[in-house]
């Protein structure tokens, strides 16, 4: 790998501090070189820790990216974990770095439902077609990107940034004109005028995982979006940029929206965390009672989509399966009033409303990985609709698979799991959870009315605090129960016997993707050798990698660090936002590495963490069967 | 500390009463392993003549003889006749009950047989629950017997006769061409390569698979020595230096307890399996993972030899997550009654001490023994 980075004789000054700093002083820079494009712009007073950016070597695999396209995703996703070990220093917006990149940004970018992870890719050029394009999610960075336009770093990086975009996207001329050509094969029906939305078109018509060339269609839009990545552009630039080249959707609404929630980002992007500062951000303030007002106005969403959309964004709806679970039902509705405008055909047209509907979500609230495989698997179906149903046959066979689906991989593997974890629960044992996850609750339960004797310890943590939910379930079953926080973790760890963790999914490395914390208990188990036992339906594995927690995750609202609910009292960090070199880190989710884990309990029985990629192949085999 | 920590010691006296008799024996019913007893016997009788005879015996007559269907047909009893030959592995001996169960099956329906073939399976796995290959044996069996999409199309008895036809490959019976040890021999094949000239390996028990593969490297003109563990309490090891030396292969035997002490002289470890687990772990006689964290910690490799039918779909956390069997020990010395004594014969050695297993899939690390699983039962 690193005799393909082209050696380099200059540390460029744009290059991305890593670590905690204060947002630069707006300033310098001369003509941004094209190539090292792909740091961040922020830098422009010295940091204590430079690292030179990736060069060229992405270039040629964009180039290369092209013939590609039939190569198998498991190895591409593995060919990108390799090259995962750099991308700790490079979290980030390298996404700025556009075009040039695009091809393999833009694979990477459309990583299934993970913002984070689509910047993650993104910023791995080398990585980049390592994931299979899902339409949705290349739509979502556009989105995102779109009302993310508003949270921008700093001004005057922006307005650099912005400039080298522009020249970026001139000068991969060439590279556009080849994807056009392919484009202008498949993307008839929905251009609209617009290179970009000429691609989205393209890229709505075939979610196969495997299609290259919807990738690389993607890349022209993706390019623009990517620019995004940093929140670099300034206010200005962005409104001029949002709309035009990630015009979307034929309607105004989204646009709209965009601004509005552009003009919110705006005012806490300041103290953002310089090493996240590629994973979306939003003020979470007035984003509800916009879209609460806004409920009549926006008549390009279903109001069932709409609802679950503000459920989300309220965290009335949280947890990977009902999430997933009620962004399907919300699909069935949406799916059984659809309706085929003339001269368009179902498949199409059903599979980009389906997509805006998934970029509208993402808006509320990034999508998780179990639901971006839900998305997918609903995708392929649509796609796979033979031609000679009538709109209303192919409604209701999309209906009953979206049932199918819900009952058969979450409902019944979840009672499969159930199944397989009570004989891992002796007599006698301590258990201890940590979070709340609604397949470890239902494991207790069913151990419980099995008659086994055991007590529970419930680990908890701030600032969600779901476990009080958990033991208050628990007790009320009869349980013995012990409730603690994370702290006090190594505390209690000597008195247990197993560990149950729920996940938000799995990756083919083995490693857990849960709730944050989740890692610290299982390498504290680890340390007193307690077996930690994950409980994790095969729909939310992934054949992407990770080795950190850094690359992708899910930002949440720093505010509920600095106030503690009922304690008004503890008021130390009141005025966090307006202070200079402060910063608050609120992360939703942590990587656990698989050494941690002994054995993961899915619907496919009990595997070790190196079975991961085996179920990933059979299980995305079987769907081609269903 | 014993019970784990403080906080259970008020549950503890609360339940001391009901526990006090459980303490004192941990097994109220002891299950003695029937698995481990036929081991003995076997390994007291077996001699190469011996077996050569057996071999020479039952040779080319692989098939029963057609004959009429002992009335009442028992499985047990089919069972029971093969396991007695030294030479076949319990588990062979089960799935050659099986076949013979389909072939003088009176059933009429596929359902029906297949009925009686679950019933079958089952009642072989009660007669002996400790025995994992057994029930492994059992379950692939079915597995792969039943397993023929195109059944239902077929009438009965051509279906059936695919039954059979499969059972015998599943079996190694079939044809002259697939003789009774052949699993056993592909291991032997592929393990040549991994002893060179001047190695030392350091066996433990007495695996009749290993066995096979230090005979055929004897065979071959390798020349190595082996360094036998003694194998308590059945003294299994001692039986295999005998073999060994009437091989003319050059070998030592050590006390279990000097394993670690001749450790930095052994090349590689060599052990057979009881069982291979989903995790990619073994099971095998008590001392394995004794002997691994040994190798482990001086940086030797464990290769494990075992056949495929071995591979079970248990996934044990710690040692005492298995299936007791328990196995008397015969100090030669009366034992106080208060006094308890382990007598557990197995143990389970994790994933992460074994470097390679040799089976007669091929030649697999520990991590794809659970891909080969979700396979077949998928």
């Amino acid at each position: 790998m690193d005799a393909r980075r082209a050696p380099r004789a200059v540390i460029d000054p744009k290059v991305r501090k890593v670590g905690f700093f204060a947002p630069p002083e707006p300033s310098q820079s001369g003509p941004p070189d094209p190539i090292s494009f792909e740091l961040a712009p922020s830098a422009n007073s010295l940091s204590p820790v430079m690292i030179p950016p990736p060069s060229h070597a992405s270039e040629n695999l964009a180039i290369h990216a092209s013939p590609d396209a039939t190569s198998p995703s498991a190895e591409e996703s593995f060919a990108a974990g390799s090259y995962s070990s750099s991308s700790e220093f490079f979290p980030g917006p390298m996404s700025p770095a556009p075009s040039s990149r695009v091809g393999l940004r833009n694979g990477a970018a459309a990583s299934p439902g993970r913002d984070g992870g689509e910047k993650f890719a993104s910023s791995f050029p080398r990585s980049g077609f390592d994931f299979t394009v899902l339409n949705d999610a290349s739509l979502a960075i556009r989105e995102r990107e779109k009302a993310n336009k508003g949270g921008s770093a700093v001004e005057v990086k922006d307005q650099t940034l912005n400039a080298k975009q522009k020249k970026e996207k001139t000068s991969k001329a060439e590279r556009r004109a080849l994807q056009e050509a392919q484009r202008a094969a498949k993307a008839a029906t929905k251009a609209e005028g617009n290179k970009a939305s000429g691609t989205l078109a393209s890229v709505n018509v075939k979610p196969n995982k495997a299609a290259k060339p919807p990738q690389k269609v993607d890349n022209a839009s993706v390019a623009a979006s990517e620019k995004r990545g940093g929140d670099r552009p300034p206010e200005k630039d962005r409104k001029k940029d949002a709309p035009q080249p990630r015009m979307q959707y034929d309607d105004k609404g989204r646009v709209e929206k965009a601004k509005r929630r552009a003009v919110v980002r705006q005012t806490e992007a300041r103290n953002r965390v310089e090493l996240f500062r590629h994973l979306p951000q939003y003020e979470h303030g007035s984003q509800l009672p916009d879209l609460k007002a806004k409920f009549f106005q926006l008549d390009s969403v279903h109001p069932a989509v709409y609802k679950v959309g503000l459920q989300y964004l309220s965290g009335d709806i949280s947890g990977g399966n009902a999430r997933c679970i009620s962004m399907l039902q919300a699909f069935q509705e949406a799916i059984k009033d659809y309706s085929v405008p003339s001269e368009k055909t179902l498949v199409r047209d059903l599979t980009a409303k389906i997509s805006s509907y998934v970029s509208f979500l993402i808006e509320c609230r990034p999508i998780s990985i179990s639901m971006g495989n839900a998305i997918r698997f609903l995708k392929s179906r649509i796609a796979k609709l033979p031609l000679t149903l009538s709109e209303s046959e192919s409604k209701t066979s999309l209906q009953s698979d979206i049932e199918r689906f819900i009952n058969e991989k979450i409902i019944l593997a979840n009672k499969v799991i159930v199944k397989h974890a009570v004989t891992k629960i002796r007599d006698g044992d301590v258990l201890l959870t940590y979070g709340s996850s609604t397949a470890v609750e239902m494991v207790l339960v069913h151990a419980h009315e099995l008659g086994k004797q055991f007590r529970v310890v419930v680990v908890d943590s701030r600032p969600k605090l779901r476990g009080k939910l958990l033991l208050r379930r628990l007790v009320e079953k009869g349980l013995s129960c012990t409730y603690t926080h994370v702290n006090a973790v190594s505390y209690i760890m000597n008195a247990v016997t197993r560990v149950f963790i729920g996940a938000s999914s799995v990756l083919s490395n083995g490693t857990v993707y849960s709730g944050v914390g989740t890692a610290c208990v299982a390498m504290v188990a680890h340390a007193f050798r307690i077996p930690v036992l994950v409980c994790c339906e095969a729909y939310k594995f992934h054949e992407r990698v990770q080795h950190d927690s850094i690359c992708s995750n899910e930002l949440g609202d720093p505010d509920v660090i600095a106030t503690v609910r009922s304690r008004e009292d503890v008021s130390h960090l009141e005025a966090w936002a307006t202070t200079e070199n402060l910063q608050l880190l609120n992360l939703i989710y942590d990587a656990t590495p698989s050494d941690y884990v002994s054995m993961i309990i899915t619907d496919y029985g009990m595997v070790p963490p190196t079975s991961v990629p085996v179920i990933v192949r059979e299980y995305s085999r079987e769907q081609v069967w269903i | 500390m014993w019970w784990r920590s403080a906080s259970f010691i008020m549950d503890r006296q609360q339940n001391k009463n009901d526990v006090a008799l459980k303490d004192s024996n941990p097994n109220p019913n002891p299950k003695i392993s029937a698995y481990y007893e036929t081991r003995a016997a076997h390994h007291g009788v077996v001699t190469t003549d011996w077996l050569a005879q057996a071999q020479a015996a039952t040779g080319p007559d692989h098939e029963p003889q057609p004959q009429a269907r002992p009335d009442p047909f028992s499985v047990i009893d089919e069972f029971n006749k093969w396991r007695k030959q030294p030479h076949l592995a319990e588990a062979v001996a089960a799935i050659r009950a099986l076949a013979a169960v389909i072939r003088w099956s009176e059933a009429s329906t596929m359902m029906q047989l297949e009925m009686e073939l679950k019933k079958a399976s089952d009642s072989l796995k009660s007669w002996d629950t400790t025995s994992i290959s057994l029930t492994a044996a059992c379950d692939l069996f079915m597995r792969y017997v039943t397993r023929t999409s195109a059944l239902e199309y077929e009438d009965f008895n051509s279906a059936k006769s695919r039954l059979i036809e499969r059972a015998h490959k599943f079996g190694e019976i079939s044809h002259k061409a697939f003789p009774v040890l052949s699993a056993r021999k592909v291991i032997a094949m592929l393990s040549q390569d991994f002893i060179f000239d001047g190695c030392t390996i350091l066996v433990h028990g007495f695996s009749r698979v290993v066995f096979q593969v230090l005979k055929l490297a004897a065979q071959n003109n390798k020349l190595f020595r082996v360094f036998c563990t003694e194998g308590r309490p059945d003294r299994t090891g001692l039986r295999l230096a005998n073999e060994l030396a009437k091989l003319n292969v050059p070998v030592k035997i050590l006390i279990d307890s000097a394993v670690a002490y001749a450790m930095d002289e052994v090349d590689m470890v060599f052990v057979g399996a009881d069982g291979v687990v989903e995790s990619g772990g073994i099971i095998n006689m008590m001392g394995t993972y004794q002997i691994a964290l040994v190798a482990h910690s001086m940086n030797k490799p464990l290769y494990v030899a075992a056949e495929s039918y071995k591979f079970a779909r248990l996934y044990p956390l710690d040692q005492k997550d298995l299936a007791p069997a328990i196995r008397p020990i015969d100090f030669g010395v009366p034992i106080p009654s208060k006094v308890e004594v382990e007598s557990s014969a197995r143990d389970y050695t994790p994933p992460q001490y074994l470097t390679l297993l040799f089976t007669d899939l091929g030649v697999l690390t520990p991590s794809v023994v659970s891909d080969e699983l979700i396979q077949l039962y998928l």
